[in-house]
């Protein structure tokens, strides 16, 4: 049935998209609010997944759970980066922002390698192999997690910034920063707030990616690429186009990936980006400028 | 005097508001007209649609009965619109002197005959001791002067005026207005101004429109424009003058 | 440019002109990197330093120029003066594309340099995939026989290629100064200032940004050539890398964007930075993937910290020479927050 079959490649792009998607919200929230293009994001992602891989080393502890845990600490990595070192970036023009973090990005990427090696980790679960039956759909266990956590930290990040009053004081923020002064809100606050925000999402988007791939920190990199690529297709500062684009790309590397070969996935994933920024620049769900 | 100008019912909506809408107006060869209004009445919306900064949704714009509308600005001033901004934005790390260079450099393709066309306006208006200093770091006045004197390098036959006078002390409006003066008589220049300063517009020019919430409301001389009811309403009697 | 200044670059010029009469083989090949990333650092100051476009994906052009030089020469025995213009075309044709597609959808900043990696990186995995010019396995050039020297073909011992390199940073370099000094030049300056201004000075920003690609990525390209026939071999997976993309902007950045000397300033204090560092990780034995790299991120932060305009600006009021604007002044904190 190759219905059937092909039916089960999308879903399962799908789940993995997920997980793309909530990376991407990270790096979208933290643009968004900040106007600093994190270039560090994927190896933030990287630095999360291998909190994943030590916490399950020293206390088995399963990704889902560990979860939180590393979450709270690229909290706090994201928050002191953002107070110590990017804040007095926020006013600088574009490239030496993203100069800056690409310094940032080499020296995480380069520490991890001098201190995990190059060679690829993974974490071994009870249900690794399992398998679900939903309908016609036979999905990895694994995956299915992932794809449900992704969600569920997606609409709690979206449940923040639309009923909490720091959640609102950052939209009002982002929306408005001299505003936002004038009114009395402390600026440099919830920046760091937000850059912590948006270093944790991704930190979950790295502990969920554990229970899908192999830990390298040479991953980082292609994550960070990854991440730009899906906010650009979704739409700058579009929360669920981040998460849309996350899907559209993930699905086209699982069909790419199976029609043609996997090593060549990436590359329709830039041509996706491509095709975007030819016919709708200002991504899927973005509106025009 | 024969029409330079001509704005023929210009409409811009930004996201469904009405920024301009239906506004017409010309400006005679070898006048000096002001653009007046309060805040967000449409003055600079209406300057960038004849700057080409983006076309309008509606209506034409004509300089010497061509058609300029939905030109590039790069364009328009090759058409011969010279144009200032209401923030000036001075090439800051080029000297003051190559800034006025990348404006006589529209019409010139020698940069040595630029840089003489450079220097001749820089010296009348009285940038020439500061001509080897970074843009950046000129006083406001000066930064004024400069726009106007990197958009008088293109050699326009008009010259756009965003608010030039804003922020200056009563000493150097003077001193402004009286360059400007000079500009349009010795040298035929057409002028089309935004200004807040009443007290230039009333002495400067011989033609004022009126602009609020994007519609013309009035236009005329600057002696029948101060009597009309509609405009004391909508604006001098909101800013108290 | 002061007398000073002459005086001081026909110094270096001289020191570098005599420099294989007393430097043994390894100071030369230490040489002809410097003089290779000063070169290439120069290629890409024209579009960051000149016009404001920041591209992190320079790699395309130096494998472009690489790869269709060195095909040219081993599969058709076109030597690699001609195969040159063949491969300057690709990398400008490419360049051109990019830019096209940027510049015409409004791709600015950040983006425009997203889509320089991404386009470097559909190289290098497209590249890995072309079986004609070895894949992933690599396309290697036959090694040039040591014994004559045979410029034709760039075919020669060290020295041969060392005064190459040199002539490539020297040409780079009045060539680089003419442009600055000329009507496109002084429009790059103003596009990268201001755009909006520029725009209304009658400068076109398309065809001025376009100019810039063109040219930065046909320069490039000359470095990618150079590349190829200097190590003999070209991987995908190096060539075209995002790593190679970054060492290629730092001479640039450490020395000074947008300015003329900043690049060569630069890749003299990293390359031989770099080396120490080799070589002090060979004393120690204390080998550990990844640190040469951690000392470049570092240096990075540590310029854009410290002295985001470069040091050459700097060097440059410490020898007390000329400060013309354009020359030695730089873009950081255009937004006025010095």
């Amino acid at each position: 049935m190759p219905f059937d079959f092909y039916l089960n490649i999308v879903a399962s792009g799908l789940l993995t998209g997920l997980v793309y998607g909530l990376a991407a919200l990270g790096l979208s929230v933290i643009f968004g609010v900040v106007r600093v293009v994190n270039f560090a994001h994927g190896e933030m992602m990287v630095a999360g997944m291998y909190g994943s891989v030590l916490l399950a080393g020293w206390a088995g502890l399963d990704p889902l759970l560990s979860a939180p845990l590393v979450a709270a600490a690229l909290f706090a990595f994201g928050w002191l980066l953002q107070r110590g070192v990017v804040n007095r970036f926020v006013e600088r023009p574009e490239h030496m922002q993203f100069i800056l973090l690409l310094g940032i990005a080499t020296i995480i990427l380069n520490a991890m390698l001098m201190l995990f090696g190059p060679d690829s980790r993974n974490i071994m679960l009870p249900y690794s192999f399992d398998t679900v039956e939903i309908g016609p759909l036979l999905l990895d266990a694994v995956k299915v997690r992932a794809g449900i956590a992704a969600v569920l930290v997606a609409a709690a990040l979206f449940a923040y910034f639309r009923f909490t009053r720091t959640g609102k004081a950052i939209r009002a923020c982002a929306d408005n920063p001299l505003g936002a002064r004038v009114v009395g809100l402390n600026i440099d606050g919830l920046y760091a707030l937000t850059f912590g925000l948006g270093a944790a999402v991704v930190g979950v988007a790295g502990a969920l990616m554990t229970l899908l791939v192999d830990s390298r920190p040479q991953l980082a990199p292609e994550y960070t690429l990854l991440s730009f690529v899906i906010v650009i297709v979704g739409g700058l500062g579009s929360l669920p186009g981040a998460l849309l684009g996350g899907v559209l790309i993930g699905v086209t590397e699982a069909l790419a990936g199976f029609l043609l070969m996997p090593s060549m996935k990436s590359l329709f994933t830039y041509l996706v980006l491509i095709l975007v920024l030819l016919l709708r620049p200002q991504g899927l769900l973005g509106k025009r400028a | 005097m024969t029409a330079l100008l001509e704005v023929a019912g210009v409409s811009k909506r930004f996201r469904g508001l009405k920024a301009v809408s239906e506004v017409s107006f010309a400006v005679p060869q070898g006048g000096i007209v002001a653009l007046i209004g309060p805040n967000g009445a449409g003055k600079t919306t209406t300057f960038n649609l004849i700057a080409g900064v983006f076309p309008p949704d509606e209506g034409r714009v004509m300089l010497q009965g061509r058609s300029i509308t939905g030109l590039r600005p790069n364009q328009v001033c090759a058409a011969g619109i010279g144009r200032t901004f209401q923030i000036v934005k001075p090439f800051g790390d080029l000297s003051v002197e190559e800034n006025v260079l990348v404006g006589a450099l529209a019409r010139e393709r020698s940069v040595e005959t630029a840089r003489r066309q450079a220097r001749a306006v820089l010296e009348r208006l009285g940038l020439a001791d500061q001509a080897a200093r970074p843009a950046r770091s000129l006083t406001l006045p000066d930064r004024k002067r400069l726009e106007v004197a990197r958009a008088l390098a293109t050699r326009p036959t008009l010259l756009l005026l965003d608010e030039v006078l804003a922020g200056l002390r009563p000493t150097e409006v003077d001193r402004m207005a009286e360059v400007l003066r000079e500009l349009n008589r010795r040298e035929g220049l057409t002028i089309l101004m935004i200004e807040h300063v009443m007290r230039a517009v009333m002495a400067l020019s011989d033609h004022v429109v009126v602009l609020d919430h994007g519609e013309k409301i009035a236009e005329g001389t600057p002696a029948g424009i101060v009597a009309d009811p509609r405009v004391i309403e909508s604006y001098l009697g909101a800013e108290g003058i | 440019m002061t007398g000073r200044g002459i005086l001081l670059l026909a110094l270096a010029g001289a020191l570098l002109l005599a420099a294989p009469l007393v430097a043994d083989r390894y100071v030369l090949s230490v040489l002809t990197t410097v003089l290779w990333f000063a070169y290439v650092g120069q290629a890409w100051n024209v579009m960051m330093g000149f016009s404001g476009l920041l591209s992190l994906g320079h790699a395309l052009y130096v494998g472009l120029g690489a790869y269709v030089a060195a095909a040219l020469f081993v599969h058709f025995g076109i030597g690699p003066w001609l195969g040159l213009w063949a491969a300057m075309l690709a990398a400008v044709a490419a360049g051109s594309f990019i830019g096209f597609l940027s510049f015409r959808f409004g791709v600015r900043g950040v983006h425009f340099a997203l889509l320089t990696i991404a386009f470097a990186e559909v190289a290098r995995i497209g590249f890995d995939h072309i079986g004609w010019l070895g894949g992933s396995a690599g396309f290697f050039i036959p090694v040039a026989e040591e014994a004559g020297n045979d410029l034709a073909n760039l075919r020669g011992s060290p020295v041969l290629f060392y005064y190459v390199a040199l002539a490539l940073v020297a040409g780079a370099l009045a060539l680089a100064r003419a442009l600055l000094h000329s009507r496109l030049g002084y429009q790059w300056l103003a596009v990268r200032e201001e755009p909006d201004a520029a725009e209304a000075s009658g400068v076109d920003l398309f065809r001025a940004r376009m100019s810039a690609v063109v040219v930065s990525s046909a320069l490039t390209a000359l470095g990618g050539v150079f590349q190829a026939f200097y190590f003999n071999n070209l991987f995908p997976e190096q060539v075209f890398s995002m790593g190679r993309s970054i060492e290629i902007i730092l001479p640039a950045i450490v020395g000074g964007i947008g300015t003329l000397f900043g690049p060569i300033l630069g890749a003299f204090i990293l390359t031989p930075l770099g080396e120490l560092l080799t070589y002090l990780i060979e004393v120690t034995g204390y080998d550990l993937p990844g640190l040469k790299q951690l000392f470049y991120g570092v240096a990075l932060v540590a310029i854009v910290v410290f002295r985001p305009e470069g040091v050459w600006p700097w060097l440059a009021r410490r020898l007390g020479l000329a400060r013309r604007p354009g020359e030695t002044a730089v873009p950081p904190n255009r937004e006025g927050t010095r």
